[in-house]
């Protein structure tokens, strides 16, 4: 594990060798400190990917945890003469605790709210702190033993110290990247609904992502603060030190941490020149040339420079092996029609009690109350609007009953959050599938594996099992974003199956589907269910359903109207009320 | 006085400002909200298109010469009307150009529905600006000066006692002019083919398509006029509010606290909205030092979207 990410890091190495003998050859003090600032905002950039280019969840405020340890380490040495050396380790804990803290309530928020809010915690630091009385802090110069407080008359030092921070935090990126730390947080991105259901705890994950961004953020700070020498709230917390983490990242590229180090060699140079040729003339020339790369890129390549090369690479390669049928899926059908087997008779694994759920006025489910057996395949059926979805988001946490208990072998689980439920052995897809589209189909199972899975080999091989049980494996590697409608079901299939489940929640995995397609799946359901794992699936049409399910339950309102084994419900005149009218009972009986 | 009306006094007098306040916040709330609540973007440069108003206000009142034609009084309103057709149309061509590029139909291949693409495209729009206009004019704080600022009309609200309130008569035109703006929105999206055809894009812009409409021309003219709704509250701030190009980013949040307080895509919440910002923002120096007013607008809005994102009128829904 870790020779191959030391392999994988080998070209970056070799690049930041090369950057400290250039280093070493430039004795201008200005030049030195530009490519001092080149890491440093490099640094920063990382920390912003760790939690946005990874999660998803844009930040506008990295500047808040960078600002805290720039100030941290001025007025610790002016107040107590504590070392920065010291210092830039206590940033690093101040930007986690911070981090944790603005993380806390801020995870509640997704998307738009999200990257508003943490807009808003810069702003009212900068505030706070010109309040205090700190317009402007500078580090006090030491005159005996200087290195003691970091401080050398040789610029070139700095940029090495600089650079053994960005080696640290490139190596912390890459083992995130490579372990469930780096899966889980794209899962999020991708889709945190379908990570939650995956088991994937994503408050947690997302906590330890902002506290290791935060801490990292918060060392950049320190360091930036002990070579710039002179702080002001404004240069610390302001809006200007936010984007540049942000755009630096997103030019280079997010969620990878390429991306950042790419965007501060490249901008930071440019910007910063023009600051010391024509920030005389034009004092916000620097504001205007980020502004005018962002504005440039985003029309250009919207997903920054790494990814754009990339795909740009990639492209013949992917081309060779797209178009291959599903070769290795040898389940063939046997019989379609109606097969009865015996009803299973096992202990009662999945118990559900007078669940209701109301949406103010509407009562999407009422009082609706069922067993299953182990073993079993119960169909949930009912038109567009019966409550089946609400039913599934109610059994497995994603939205919590009005009243009801869900009895999980006997224990009662209602409430509990869905990765919660997943561990429980409650597995799910979704009748809007969620893939993860920028990842292989094999890593959106391994996802899912992540659950019950001690080490990545194991998550591997439970992956590659899983895959191998719905007759995906030969096309594992393709990336999920271009499957066929029956593969992404298959491959939902697989995500729930990896994470090892006693019970498995089917949304209208059926939906959409052709005849042949849709009995393939079937097919595979089946063959789950002869392997013990015990099935419940919604669907609205009953066609598939009559060959498949051991019993039904008929959902109309929200309720219950009818129960029972396919032969008898679907000659039930109140379901045929219920799929077709009034008018098609009378008709069914003449 | 005693200290019983001293209080009295100064929380009604705050009362008094944050309502006039208030109207005005109303009024870029309003502006936002056709933005935000019809296409869903979040524009970073709206404070900047604010600020543009003030300065394009200001250039009107003072370079072009309606402060000696029409003198001081009307001058600066006749201004921010002036100032409403070149901010419309600043507005029209930063979508055509540029936010065109990153919403509506083009953003469906886009990595978060273009959520990305949006942000950070506005943020550079920002920059720019700021920045630019920092280039252009300097950072010398300006005004457009007006002898209403300075004056104001008195009231003593118990007959014969020492309580007074002051009504400053800029801040009064001020909100009375947001208040006529704001009716003629109204009127305008109701009873209007455009304004039914932007509720339509703004409910379910997909839908909106499919029923003949062509929702990116109704997003265009949304974005323009929004832009010159948050303009002109730009321009009557200028009359009571000296200002630099940097004036922006503080009303970014203000704006965004008081659409997200009215519920997204309601605009008349959104002016609610402000109007309660503006109330919190004076009544918090009742407590609290003035410099951190501005901080408790954010403490306030980072409260709002955590216990109730979905505003005072809005709904929340989410679909698995």
């Amino acid at each position: 594990m870790l020779k191959e990410i030391i392999k994988s890091l080998l070209p970056f190495f070799m690049l930041a060798a090369l950057y400290i003998v250039l280093a070493m050859f430039v004795t201008n003090s200005y030049y030195q400190l530009i490519m001092t600032l080149v890491i440093i905002w490099a640094v920063f950039g990382l920390s912003w990917n760790m939690l946005s280019g990874y999660t998803g969840l844009i930040s506008f405020g990295h500047a808040s945890f960078f600002g805290l340890g720039a100030f941290a380490t001025v007025l610790a040495q002016v107040n107590w003469g504590i070392s920065p050396w010291i210092m830039l380790f206590v940033s690093g804990l101040i930007g986690a605790a911070s981090g944790l803290l603005i993380g806390m309530p801020t995870f509640r928020l997704r998307g738009h709210y999200f990257a508003l809010s943490m807009l808003a915690y810069p702003i009212a630091l900068l505030y706070i702190f010109q309040w205090l009385g700190y317009p402007e802090l500078s580090i006090p110069r030491v005159l005996d033993n200087p290195a003691a407080y970091m401080q050398f008359s040789d610029g070139r030092v700095y940029t090495v110290i600089a650079m053994i921070l960005l080696f640290v935090v490139v190596v912390i990126s890459r083992i995130v990247e490579k372990t469930r730390f780096g899966m889980a947080l794209v899962a999020i991105k991708q889709n945190e609904s379908a990570a939650e259901a995956a088991g994937i705890n994503t408050l947690a994950w997302k906590l330890k992502a902002i506290a290791l961004s935060g801490a990292i953020a918060g060392m950049a700070g320190s360091l930036y603060s002990v070579v710039i020498l002179v702080i002001t709230p404004g240069s610390v917390f302001g809006m200007l030190t936010s984007a540049q983490a942000l755009t630096v990242s997103m030019f280079g590229g997010a969620g990878t941490l390429w991306g950042p180090i790419i965007g501060a060699v490249f901008l930071i140079p440019i910007a910063e020149t023009l600051h010391a040729e024509l920030g005389n003339i034009l004092p916000g020339i620097q504001g205007v040339v980020y502004g005018a790369a962002i504005i440039l890129l985003i029309t250009l390549a919207p997903e920054g420079i790494y990814w754009k090369i990339r795909d740009w690479l990639k492209k013949p390669s992917d081309e060779k092996d797209a178009p291959q049928e599903n070769a290795d899926i040898t389940i063939v059908p046997e019989s379609l029609e109606y097969t009865k087997r015996p009803m299973p008779t096992g202990d009662i694994v999945l118990s559900v009690k007078n669940m209701s759920k109301s949406f103010g006025g509407l009562k999407a489910v009422q009082d609706v109350s069922f067993d299953v057996t182990r073993g079993m395949i119960l169909g949930i059926i009912g038109p567009n609007g019966a409550g089946k979805t609400t039913l599934f988001n109610l059994l497995n946490g994603f939205q919590t009953p009005s009243g009801g208990e869900v009895l999980v072998d006997g224990v009662n689980m209602v409430n509990q959050k869905p990765h919660v439920m997943c561990r429980a052995g409650i597995g799910r897809t979704f009748q809007i599938m969620r893939p993860f589209k920028r990842m292989t189909i094999h890593n959106n199972v391994k996802v899912g594996a992540y659950v019950t899975a001690k080490t990545e080999a194991e998550a591997e091989e439970i992956a590659a099992d899983a895959l191998q049980q719905v007759g995906l494996s030969s096309i594992s590697e393709k990336l999920a974003g271009g499957l066929s409608t029956k593969d992404l079901r298959l491959m939902e299939l697989a995500r729930a199956l990896a994470g090892k489940p006693h019970i498995l929640l089917l949304d209208e995995t059926l939906a959409g589907l052709g005849s042949s397609e849709s009995k393939e799946v079937v097919a595979v359901i089946r063959k789950l269910s002869e392997g013990g794992v015990t099935v419940v699936i919604i669907e609205h049409t009953m066609q598939a359903m009559v060959a498949l399910v051991d019993r039904f339950l008929v959902l109309d309102h929200g309720e219950v109207i009818t129960e029972g084994p396919p032969e008898i419900v679907t000659r039930d005149p109140r379901v045929i009320e219920a799929y077709l009218g009034k008018k098609w009972v009378t008709d069914a009986k003449n | 006085m005693t200290e019983t009306q001293i209080l009295i006094e100064s929380i009604l007098q705050l009362l008094v400002t944050g309502v006039l306040v208030g109207a005005l916040y109303g009024l870029m709330c309003v502006g936002l909200a056709m933005i935000f609540g019809i296409m869903r973007v979040i524009n970073f440069a709206q404070g900047d298109f604010m600020m543009i108003g003030m300065y394009v206000t200001y250039y009107i009142f003072g370079t072009l010469g309606f402060n000696s034609i029409f003198g001081s009084l009307l001058g600066p309103y006749l201004a921010v009307i002036a100032a409403a057709p070149f901010l419309f149309a600043f507005g029209w061509l930063i979508h055509k150009f540029l936010i065109g590029r990153v919403t509506g139909v083009a953003s469906s291949g886009l990595d978060g529905e273009g959520h990305y693409a949006q942000l950070i495209l506005t943020l550079g729009i920002a920059l720019i600006l700021t920045n630019g206009m920092m280039i252009l004019v300097g950072a010398d704080l300006v005004s457009v000066r007006t002898p209403l600022s300075s004056e104001a009309w008195t009231l003593a609200p118990v007959a014969e006692g020492p309580i007074l309130i002051f009504f400053n008569k800029a801040r009064v035109f001020a909100a009375l002019f947001s208040g006529v703006v704001i009716i003629g929105l109204w009127f305008m999206i109701q009873k209007t083919w455009m304004g039914k055809s932007l509720r339509a894009a703004a409910d379910n812009a997909e839908a909106a398509i499919y029923m003949g409409i062509d929702v990116a021309k109704a997003h265009r003219f949304a974005f323009a006029v929004g832009t010159a709704i948050t303009a002109m509250a730009g321009g009557l701030l200028a009359t009571n509010l000296p200002f630099t190009p940097f004036v922006g980013l503080e009303y970014v949040i203000i704006m965004y606290a008081g659409v997200v307080l009215g519920g997204i895509g309601s605009i008349i919440g959104a002016f609610w909205g402000g109007m309660i910002i503006g109330l919190i923002q004076q009544l918090s120096t009742l407590v609290l030092p003035t410099q951190l007013q501005n901080a408790t607008i954010f403490l306030c809005f980072l409260l709002i979207v955590i216990l109730r994102p979905q505003g005072l009128f809005g709904r929340n829904v989410e679909r698995t």
